[in-house]
């Protein structure tokens, strides 16, 4: 197996587009590849995330849309990868293992999504397409729903109060929309506070307006291809050092859903690749759909103990300067949620901070870096590991 | 090889007061709602059985915000069978306003009610309740 190289990253604004889906992702995509010091007829695959661009756009098909949009040729095999939220992540890990076997060596992946233009009842429909449509869809549980129940769950097997629990939720998205006020790139860049969650509307007791990422635009790409090649194209080529993927079947199924099981299986996946363990991780860039799904998250990784997760958010540990700052980029939470591109949004922050190119939101010294990206009911889970 | 227990047929259970799901002949667990193989051992020597329809809920929230073609609120639960499985359904009879932490562990038996098609569904669903018992 080949190593792995990212040699360039594209991203476009996240939040409200009035550019279509394909356009936005020729941005990214146009952005990627010229940091990377290629034409796009360098070229040889494309794989690009995306969820709902059908109910979105009435767009199916879209990846030779966009393969033709930035003038790939003909001969370049185009492909839609949809694994819900984590479409992109498992994108990416297509990408990686046509690199790494030797079948291409320059392929361009990252995903696309225009969820603002259905307006809320559609996308709570077609977000809840992720549930399991035989035995769940027909209760009305909804994205929100599902992580509303973790919320509740965690709070009794823990002995953690509920309103313990929801300020420390909370914690969390104070946290990432501070960082997010920092990426120029985010939807929202304000910061908030803790009465600004608790005095939010309900949307999923115990969830709040803000305890959950917003509907959103946008789009993120990057070019794979090879250590040897990277190294020719760029002065700083981010390699992938371990990667990972889970699936998990319904809710019901799951049973206890403060356990994400796809998940624990997916990293152990990725640092059996690395070498590595939770304790090396610099930073990292995890799945916060909801201020719980964070939580949950930071355990199933490995970085705290279960059940102790919302604790560190509370004494700052996941804060930029802690012990493993987490979502450094303001997160799903704060940098927005564009479905179908999120996946490549986080690989794009990391590749940055590992390149210290993030500003004011640098995690100072960042050599290692890891994301984490789910999709549907807790289905699929993508975990990659980055490193320089 | 054929599917022991279609959602069909789960549903036309439901709506005739039974809980089908599948004893497992190589390990004994019970899976329900069905599927291809035992939910435990994933063992495919399964025999059709009637579950108990009693529970106890583990986890809810209250959806305050629904999709398309339902009206908020309600009560989404999931509840431990006797037997094992869990199922996920509404609450029902109780007042979602009042829906507090305190429903978690309350013995709970398995209703059904019918879900008219709506856009992008395979006709008529059935939906599992759960009423406080
Ligand atoms: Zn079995």
């Amino acid at each position: 197996m080949r190593k792995v190289a990212v040699a360039g990253v594209g991203m476009t604004k996240f939040g409200l587009s009035e550019k279509s889906q394909v356009e936005m992702f020729a941005e990214a995509a146009m952005e990627a590849i010229t940091t990377s010091n290629l034409k796009p007829k360098d070229i040889q695959a494309v794989f690009v995330g995306n969820v709902l661009g059908d109910f979105e756009e009435g767009q199916m098909n879209i990846a030779p849309f966009c393969a033709a949009e930035i003038g790939l040729d003909p001969s370049v095999p185009a492909t839609r990868v949809e694994g819900a939220c984590a479409s992109a992540s498992v994108a990416i890990r297509e990408a990686f293992i046509w690199v790494a076997s030797g079948f291409y060596d320059i392929v361009l992946v990252g995903g696309t999504e225009r969820a603002m233009a259905m307006g809320t009842p559609l996308a709570t429909r077609t977000f809840a397409m992720g549930t399991d449509s035989r035995y769940e869809e027909f209760a009305g549980i909804t994205f929100p729903g599902a992580f509303a129940m973790v919320a509740h769950l965690y709070s009794v097997k823990y002995g953690i109060p509920l309103a313990k629990l929801k300020e420390r939720m909370a914690l969390v998205a104070v946290k990432n929309h501070k960082n997010g006020a920092k990426n120029p790139l985010a939807q929202f860049q304000k910061e908030i506070t803790v009465e600004t969650v608790l005095n939010s509307p309900m949307i999923a007791d115990p969830l709040q307006l803000f305890d959950c990422c917003p509907f959103s635009d946008g789009a993120a790409a990057l070019v794979l291809t090879t250590e040897e090649i990277a190294k020719k194209l760029v002065a700083k080529p981010v390699y992938i050092l371990g990667i990972g993927q889970g699936s998990n079947g319904p809710l019901c199924r799951q049973k206890d859903v403060t356990r994400i099981r796809a998940r624990e299986a997916a990293a152990r996946q990725a640092y059996k690749m690395a070498g590595l363990t939770p304790q090396d991780i610099d930073v990292c860039e995890l799945h916060d759909c909801f201020t719980i799904a964070e939580i949950v998250a930071s355990e199933g990784l490995g970085f705290f103990d279960f059940g102790k997760g919302s604790e560190a958010v509370e004494k700052g540990e996941t804060q930029i300067g802690g012990r493993i700052p987490i979502n450094p980029s303001g997160g799903l939470k704060a940098k927005g949620h564009p479905i179908g591109a999120t996946g490549a949004a986080q690989a794009y922050e990391i590749v940055k901070q590992l390149r210290g190119e993030c500003g004011e939101r640098q995690v100072e010294g960042a050599k290692i870096g890891m994301t984490d990206t789910l999709g549907g009911d807790l289905a699929t889970i993508v975990n990659i590991i980055y490193g320089i | 090889m054929q599917y022991p227990l279609t959602y069909k047929q789960f549903y036309e259970g439901l709506k005739q007061g039974k809980v089908l799901g599948l004893k497992c002949r190589s390990c004994g667990a019970y899976t329900a709602p069905p599927k291809m193989c035992c939910a435990e051992c994933t063992g495919s020597n399964l025999e059709v059985v009637e579950l108990s329809g009693r529970g106890e809920i583990k986890t809810f929230t209250v959806i305050r915000v629904p999709p398309e073609g339902f009206t908020a609120p309600y009560i989404v639960a999931m509840a431990e069978l006797e037997e094992g499985p869990w199922l996920l359904g509404n609450l029902e009879g109780v007042d979602a306003d009042q829906a507090s932490l305190d429903l978690i562990g309350k013995k709970v038996k398995v209703g059904h009610k019918v879900i008219p098609p709506m856009r992008y569904s395979a006709g008529e669903g059935v939906a599992v309740t759960f009423s406080l018992a």
